[in-house]
């Protein structure tokens, strides 16, 4: 049973930094801010929530879980607000999205 | 041992995302940047703290985690407004 937690918390731990390795490279790669912003969002939920499961399950029932478990909720509810407030942010200084050619921007 | 190739992996990931915080051609994209780092470094000292056997480290990482967000906030609203909420005219009685 301890080895079997091991094992999963070992592929947790993996993946998040995987994960967190492709979104900092979206973050390069990607051509445009809005996309840019889309690449970094996998490294703020899939990136950090997997490394925090990875660290719980190292932890186990003890206080240092809670701990852990109050990161993924204020990684949880944070991040998603910096990205909104990063879009508006841009959009109402006037950066446009990158659209395919011929392709209209949506009326609003 | 597992906790040094995440700590490698998240550092790899930092360095990336500071290339693109030195790059970017918007300050938006500087601004985003800096958000990544923030996360990027709080789990990197939760993941240090397993690593070094000295979990009390998750503690720096939550107030650590708490500034980033209002810093990201901060900063956002001065470059959305031009100021942080006070017009910066005197106001008529």
């Amino acid at each position: 049973m301890t080895t079997a937690i091991e094992i999963v918390s070992w592929l947790c731990l993996i993946a998040g930094g995987a994960f967190s390795i492709i979104g900092a490279f979206g973050l390069i790669r990607m051509p445009d801010f809005f996309t840019r912003m889309h690449a970094a969002s996998v490294t703020d939920t899939l990136g950090a929530g997997l490394l925090i499961v990875g660290l719980i399950l190292q932890a186990g029932f003890t206080l240092i879980a809670v701990k852990l478990l109050f990161l993924a909720l204020l990684t949880f509810f944070a991040s998603p607000t910096a990205t909104h407030a990063l879009a508006k942010a841009a959009l109402g200084r006037g950066l446009q999205p990158l659209l395919a050619p011929g392709d209209e921007p949506s009326k609003r | 041992m597992m906790f040094a190739v995440a700590a490698i992996a998240l550092l790899v990931s930092l360095a990336l995302v500071l290339v693109r915080a030195i790059l970017g051609p918007t300050v938006f994209d500087r601004v985003q940047a800096a958000n990544t780092v923030g996360t990027l470094a709080m789990m990197l000292l939760a993941v240090i703290g397993f690593l070094t056997g000295r979990p009390e480290f998750l503690d720096i990482a939550i107030t650590y985690g708490l500034l980033n967000v209002v810093g990201t906030i901060a900063v956002l609203k001065f470059f959305e407004r031009g100021n942080l909420g006070d017009s910066g005219e005197e106001r008529q009685p």
